[in-house]
């Protein structure tokens, strides 16, 4: 190989941000195509500057704006090679238009997202509104808790998305600065394992394939439109799961490090449990455990996959508890939340029929402290010893003035 | 460039193999479809396209069918450059690495888009891919409008042309903007070559493809194509419009090469006025009323001036 491979120590203090650029370099990427935006700019520049010191061989197209970025990973990805990107917020809402068309086309393009709150007012800080903006674009979305796991699933995503049962563009989710500005230990795989794991590109419908022209983004009408749809996301709701869950042992098999679709904790007896996605997870379960020391069984549920929504998984996580509260780190912009709508979705028709609330939180970056974790779960408890909800269906934690709870 | 087509006369031409297919939904007396043959028809080079959406994408790719014998892309309206851009960067990265199916073949990267696409929406990106000097051709089938959408202005629509969003009316002459010069603009980006090109005028045409692609970066075409049904002519009278636009030098034929060397490629032997050439078409129809005869005589005055402006620079060579 024409580049150098980098010696990293088994554990090396990266954030978020770094982990993923040295993810991007160990798998060794074809062309990546970039434009920079807060909080996820660290991740195209440290890739930029593999490249400059010649520990990956590519090429890295700086464009003139997010809908660009992924439009040159789109023409890349169809000629044939491995091609990966980052961007939060509104280089993320620049892009959707394209997100659609990538996943359209089958490209399994990866899309580090750096989650950040979408304008207006503007705020650089994290929550959902691009993570939610994405769930309809046909992506497969998986979501990391820290560095480290930030660093993990970069693998796990090449290796799902270039799957050829699967050929579906998949995002890595981390919450802006709380995971990508935050360094910590992160246990490392040497260059041989990583790129091993995630194996060599292997193209298919590729363009520069001169003796078998192809066709890409074709025009369908009533005619096949709905097919064309429909297979996709037949392809989503049964092949992704398996082949994800396949690559997590995987992984664990390699690393030790194991991950799950849903990531349940304490759920096994649990009375009460949140539900929610990223840092704020393992901010809930350090509550969790402490709540289980004062008498409330208390258990939390992490997303580890948000697309496809893993229906079957959360119902079996979910099938004992009795109160459950959905954390939904977004402006739910007039409804009662996106995260809530699909939980109540997935339990209706089980047997429990838990009493269910939904919360929203962080909004703009705002903390969520463990002391807002206590008040919610001493609040799950009480519905579950009245037997129904008593509170409203929804409610905003940590918002200043007049307490907003609605329906 | 492997071996150039040797191409004698028009017959020659037409029946040679071509990777656009005569099977295509366009409009009988579409201009679009003459000029991707010529422009495929100059090269005998493996050849990866992309199109931005319009009447030439959506009439050529119809699931289950293509119009394509070359590998081809389409994006979205705006971004049928980059899309050839990034396949481009693709074949570099493979190239480096050693990872080439076909290692000895020499693709040719061209995207196609209307005005609309390239004048306006996909502007930006066109930009882009030019700045950071990606080795592709953009080729521009300019017909003035917004044909695929039934008619709307665009910013290459000249003026006193009625479109659907800008009509004639009984206070209007229509369209009231000067048509935007993205000859000028795209060799202000220092593309090795800009050219504007007309299928009546096929020699030069496939002339000037030819050195197109085979210059190194990003290369303009703009090519005139005539459109029957928002331009209002018969099916039939595509090349004798196509004739008046480059002999009224309402659209002169010329190139730039490296944004400085102007060199005028077609001086008409007769020049046509232009009022015969709005005579021709629907569009226009408005302006041989006695209130808008004026505009008719200023449109003269402009193509002169572009013509004079055009032929001092030839001469002054820069």
């Amino acid at each position: 190989m024409a580049f150098d491979k980098m010696e990293l120590r088994d554990v090396e203090v990266w954030d978020g941000n770094f982990a993923a650029a040295q993810a991007m370099r160990q798998v060794q990427i074809d062309v990546v195509a970039a434009y920079p935006i807060t909080p996820s700019t660290p991740i195209v520049e440290g890739y930029a500057k593999f490249l400059a010191d010649g520990y990956v061989e590519g090429e890295f197209v700086m464009v003139e704006s997010e809908h660009a970025a992924m439009s040159g990973c789109i023409g890349a990805s169809a000629a044939g090679g491995r091609v990966a990107t980052a961007t939060s917020s509104q280089g993320f809402a620049l892009m959707v238009e394209t997100l659609y068309q990538a996943s359209g086309m089958r490209l399994p393009i990866i899309l580090n997202v750096v989650n950040r709150a979408l304008a207006a007012p503007l705020n650089v800080n994290g929550d959902h509104s691009d993570m939610y903006l994405g769930r309809d674009s046909g992506w497969i979305q998986l979501d990391a808790y820290s560095p480290q796991e930030a660093y993990d699933l970069n693998f796990i995503a090449f290796r799902v998305a270039e799957d050829h049962d699967v050929r579906l563009p998949c995002m890595v989710h981390q919450d802006g600065f709380m995971t990508s500005h935050t360094a910590q230990g992160v246990n490392t795989l040497t260059d041989d394992q990583a790129y091993g794991f995630v194996g060599d590109f292997k193209p298919m419908n590729d363009m520069l394939d001169f003796d078998h022209p192809v066709t890409h983004g074709v025009q369908t009408e009533e005619d096949w439109h709905f097919e064309h749809k429909a297979r996709q996301h037949n392809d989503l709701m049964t092949k992704v799961l398996p082949k994800v869950q396949a690559a997590f042992d995987d992984f664990e098999a390699l690393t030790g490090r194991k991950y799950n679709i849903v990531e349940s904790y304490d759920m096994d007896d649990a009375d009460v449990a949140v539900i929610c996605m990223g840092t704020s997870v393992e901010t809930a379960r350090e509550v969790a455990k402490e709540m289980r020391t004062q008498g409330i069984k208390a258990g939390v549920v992490g997303l580890r996959v948000f697309r496809p929504f893993p229906f079957e998984q959360i119902k079996e996580a979910l099938k004992g508890a009795k109160a459950i509260a959905t954390l939904d780190r977004s402006s739910p912009n007039g409804a009662p939340g996106a995260l809530f709508n699909e939980i109540a979705g997935t339990l209706y028709n089980t047997e429990s029929r838990a009493l269910l609330s939904g919360y929203v939180y962080g909004l703009g970056g705002r903390d969520l402290t463990k002391q807002h974790l206590v008040d919610l779960y001493t609040e799950l408890q009480a519905n579950v010893d009245a037997g129904k909800v008593t509170t409203p269906l929804q409610q905003f934690i940590g918002v200043r003035g007049p307490k907003l709870a609605f329906l | 460039m492997s071996e150039i087509k040797k191409i004698k006369n028009l017959k020659e031409f037409s029946t040679s193999a071509d990777r656009f297919e005569g099977a295509n939904l366009l409009c009988p007396g579409c201009a679009h479809s003459i000029i991707v043959r010529e422009v495929l028809n100059a090269t005998n080079d493996d050849l990866v396209l992309a199109a931005s959406t319009g009447c030439l994408e959506v009439c050529t790719a119809v699931y289950p069918y293509t119009s394509w014998d070359a590998s081809w892309i389409h994006i979205g309206f705006e971004n049928g450059s980059t899309a050839v851009a990034g396949a481009e960067a693709m074949h570099k990265a493979l190239k480096t690495k050693g990872r080439l199916k076909q290692p000895d073949r020499n693709p040719k990267f061209v995207a196609f888009g209307g005005d609309g696409a390239s004048y306006d929406i996909g502007f930006q990106w066109i930009s882009g891919c030019f700045e950071r000097g990606h080795d592709m051709m953009y080729v521009v089938l300019d017909n003035e409008v917004y044909a695929n959408t039934g008619g709307q202005r665009s910013s290459s629509t000249p003026i006193g042309s009625s479109a659907t969003t800008s009509p004639a009316g009984r206070v209007s002459y229509g369209e009231k903007q000067n048509k935007k010069d993205m000859m000028a603009i795209m060799a202000a980006h220092g593309s090795p070559y800009v050219a504007q090109v007309s299928p009546n005028k096929w020699k030069d045409m496939v002339k000037k493809i030819q050195h197109g692609m085979s210059v190194e970066g990003p290369v303009f075409i703009n090519a005139v194509s005539a459109c029957t049904t928002e331009w209002k002519f018969a099916p039939e009278d595509t090349m004798a419009i196509t004739d008046l636009a480059t002999d009224s030098l309402v659209f002169p034929l010329y190139e730039i090469i490296n944004g400085t060397e102007l060199n005028i490629t077609y001086r008409p032997k007769n020049v046509v006025p232009v009022e015969e050439y709005l005579a021709a078409q629907g569009r226009f129809k408005h302006l041989f009323k006695d209130e808008y005869k004026y505009l008719i005589k200023e449109w003269q005055e402009r193509v002169d001036a572009k013509w004079d402006y055009l032929q001092r620079r030839e001469e002054a060579r820069v």
